[in-house]
């Protein structure tokens, strides 16, 4: 800890900062009006530069190393076309709550407005899918604007914080006292959840005959995992889990009923349909979610907790509101349960809806599909890996089939939905998780959004292992013009302009293999899981044509949920 | 249901756009809004004029808070409270009709603070209704143009009941 103060530069105060927050990696590339952070960043020696190849992958590389590690993830990137590149991974980060901070160089003060050379007005770009920016106009205000930054981008509900820093604030010196805390009169996250609201929760949960909990990604951003667990496990409570919120409790618990919502398990679907006592742990009835709104778990009283106010009565309302910490809250109410519900009917209910209609794959004809081979991924990794998506047919399956037994190892696009995601954010996670294999399952559409990345994976010798599920087709959209666009499979089709992925990968110097038939797929991921000398890239070939199930259609009830391809015979 | 916002935000740049970039990002109605100095240097007033159902409302108050600028939301509706809203309102006027513009002006208390040989300027300042009626009247004479402020509200102060025992003692 320094004492007195001492002159510094901006671009020695960003590294003073930066070693303050304890950041590790710097995931960025350079450019005119970050050269002077450059230049000072050659001799920095507390953290390691990450060059990518794009500045899309720097943001989803920061997005995939702050979800596995739980700890913010950096970005830095120069002025313009540097800046405007990171905006769809900021947005990324907006709508699934990732706490990354972006820094983006910007042309000197003087001239900001003018139409200057690489000059954007990111700040204002960006304003809408922040959750806080700043323009830094004084170098006096550097040090106290960064520790804002990592303290906004990192309580309450996470978030993305852009600042942007112009060449002439980098340039000056000024004296440097890092702050030791900043206060901030418009921003104190609520932590505590209200305690009678939390004995009336309790008293619900006791008494009911159908409760059901509705698990979202917040449980994971609060490290409330283990609370979870235990209050479920103590009073025997189903567990359905959102997208985000995959790993918050194991996927090979029985209590466990899977993902719930559009290609959500039908087992997890009837129980919210049909339960008594709905609560909502750190989710936000997404349309994803609920479907028809109307129609959405309409037999419940709603319990929802929510670190985020504005998340309360947005889409659904609710009964009984609780803001504040997940984990906290789950502490307080596993507190204050003395006696557990009755619920032998209510399970075998659900479990005559799991027997009823299961997760079904065909699997007898000899060829390959995704499901099987992600459902053998996760046998062989015991689901203790850390599985990276990309957006489509393959991140459904993967949700379904996958049975993620840890919190911070599922990293998807949930709410952007954006292609491209898998690999840069692959390689982000790679950096913070050295003990369990770090697998991206791409598609071939979406892994071509962001290829470039290899470049990075492979210079950083990274064990990542890019399973390209390459069905020649944008599946989902696809599916969606199967169902309910008249078979018009317009631009979806890629069996034509798609490139020779094992040659491809070569290019890259990435070990890469091929396969088609469901014989090979042991042996070729005992290969990739056991190869630790960088990436590791196998194209599987799969059926053309397959479709998710179950799929409730957009904006429907769980009534008109879809569980199988009607035979040809049945449409009339 | 219209609804006043009161918004006490940081006076720093941006804050006003952070605002205004919320309320069409989510798309929120504004009627009026209005921004300028309060007391203390470092905070602004901003005083928000919007429309929409309960649920609505109760979601702009939440957002508006979620901002990091915000220091305090007070929703003034149904609260005891003093709305202003200030108007200069060009009108023309022809031989024998200013006199008529002038009295109407009076009945009001607004003030003409501008005249010209073709038209005559009116300042009227009052709870927006009040600036409606008065716009209601002129519109016949032809009005040439009209600036309006947008409401500025405050909640009145708390109203003491009086207390004889207080008085006697």
């Amino acid at each position: 800890m320094r004492t007195t103060k001492q002159k510094l530069s901006g671009a020695d105060i960003f590294f003073e900062c930066l070693r303050q927050e304890k950041v590790e990696y710097i995931f960025g590339y350079p450019g005119g009006a970050v050269l002077k952070i450059y230049e000072k960043l050659y001799d920095v020696k507390h953290l390691k530069h990450i060059l990518v190849r794009h500045e899309q992958g720097a943001a989803h590389m920061a997005e995939g190393y702050a979800k596995a590690s739980g700890k913010v993830g950096v970005v830095l990137v120069t002025s313009g076309p540097g800046a405007t590149n990171t905006v769809t991974g900021i947005a990324d980060a907006y709508m699934d709550s990732v706490p990354i901070v972006v820094f983006s160089g910007q042309v000197p003060t003087h001239l900001i407005g003018n139409d200057a050379f690489q000059e954007a007005d990111i700040v204002g770009i960006t304003r809408p899918i922040t959750k806080h920016n700043f323009l830094v106009r004084d170098v006096n205000e550097l040090a106290a604007t960064i520790k804002k930054a990592f303290f906004i981008a990192s309580t309450g509900r996470p978030g993305p914080v852009l600042v942007d820093l112009p060449k002439d604030v980098v340039n000056s010196v000024c004296e440097f006292e890092y702050p030791e805390k900043v206060e901030m009169r418009g921003y104190k996250p609520t932590f505590l959840g209200h305690q009678n609201q939390i004995k009336k929760a309790a008293e619900l949960i006791k008494n009911a005959k159908r409760p059901l909990l509705y698990v979202g990604g917040g449980v994971i951003m609060s490290n409330g995992e283990r609370e979870l667990r235990l209050f479920a496990k103590e009073n025997n409570l189903p567990v359905t889990m959102t997208l985000q919120g995959l790993g918050a409790f194991p996927g090979t618990d029985p209590q466990s009923l899977g993902m719930l919502g559009m290609h959500g398990t039908y087992w997890a679907n009837q129980a919210v349909n049909n339960c008594d006592v709905l609560m909502s742990l750190g989710a936000r009835f997404d349309d994803r979610v609920t479907g028809k709104v109307e129609t959405f778990a309409t037999k419940a009283y709603k319990i929802h907790v929510d670190i985020d106010p504005t998340c309360i009565d947005k889409n659904v309302i609710v009964d009984l509101p609780i803001v504040g910490d997940v984990k906290h809250v789950l502490a307080e109410l596993a507190a204050e349960m003395n006696e557990s519900p009755h619920l032998d009917e209510w399970w075998e209910q659900i479990n005559s809806w799991r027997e009823e209609c299961p997760l079904h794959y065909e699997n007898n004809d000899g060829k390959l599909r995704s499901e099987f081979i992600i459902e053998k991924i996760s046998e062989k990794t015991k689901g203790e890996a850390v599985i990276v998506t990309d957006v489509g047919q393959h991140q459904m399956w993967t949700s379904q089939y996958y049975k993620f037994n840890n919190p911070r190892s599922h990293l998807t696009s949930g709410g952007l939905g954006t292609m491209g995601f898998g690999l840069p954010a692959a390689i982000g996670a790679a950096f913070a998780v050295k003990d369990r294999p770090v697998i991206c399952i791409t598609g071939d559409g979406g892994f071509q959004m962001n290829m470039q990345e290899l470049a990075t994976a492979v210079f950083n010798k990274l064990p990542i292992k890019i399973f390209i599920i390459n069905n020649s087709f944008l599946g989902m959209v696809r599916q969606w013009q199967e169902l309910f666009h008249a078979e018009k499979y317009s631009f979806t089709d890629l069996s034509e302009s798609n490139p020779d992925f094992v040659k491809l990968g070569e290019a890259f110097g990435v070990k890469s293999m091929s396969v088609n038939s469901p014989g090979n797929v042991d042996q070729v991921l005992d290969e990739a899981l056991s190869y630790n000398d960088g990436p590791f890239l196998v194209e599987f070939k799969v059926v053309k044509e397959d479709m998710v199930f179950p799929i409730i259609p957009a904006g429907k009830s769980v009534k008109e949920i879809m569980t199988k391809r009607l035979d040809p015979k049945e449409m009339v | 249901m219209k609804h006043t916002i009161s918004v006490l935000v940081e006076n720093q740049f941006g804050a006003f756009n952070r605002v205004a970039t919320m309320f069409s990002g989510k798309g929120f109605n504004i009627h009026s809004i209005s921004i300028g100095e309060t007391e203390t240097h470092e905070v602004s007033r901003m005083t928000i004029v919007t429309e929409g159902e309960d649920k609505i409302m109760e979601q702009v108050v939440k957002q508006l808070n979620r901002l990091i600028d915000t220091i305090k939301v007070i929703d003034l509706t149904g609260q005891s409270r003093v709305e202003r809203d200030l108007a200069l309102i060009t009108v023309f006027y022809q031989k024998g009709t200013r006199a008529e513009i002038i009295s109407i002006c009076d009945i009001f208390r607004g003030n003409v603070v501008d005249i010209n040989n073709k038209t005559i300027t009116l300042e009227i300042t009052g709870p927006p209704d009040k600036i409606d009626a008065v716009v209601n009247v002129l519109e016949p004479y032809g009005i040439k143009e009209m600036a309006r402020s947008g409401t500025v509200a405050l909640k009145r102060g708390e109203q003491l009941k009086f207390d004889k025992n207080s008085v006697t003692q």
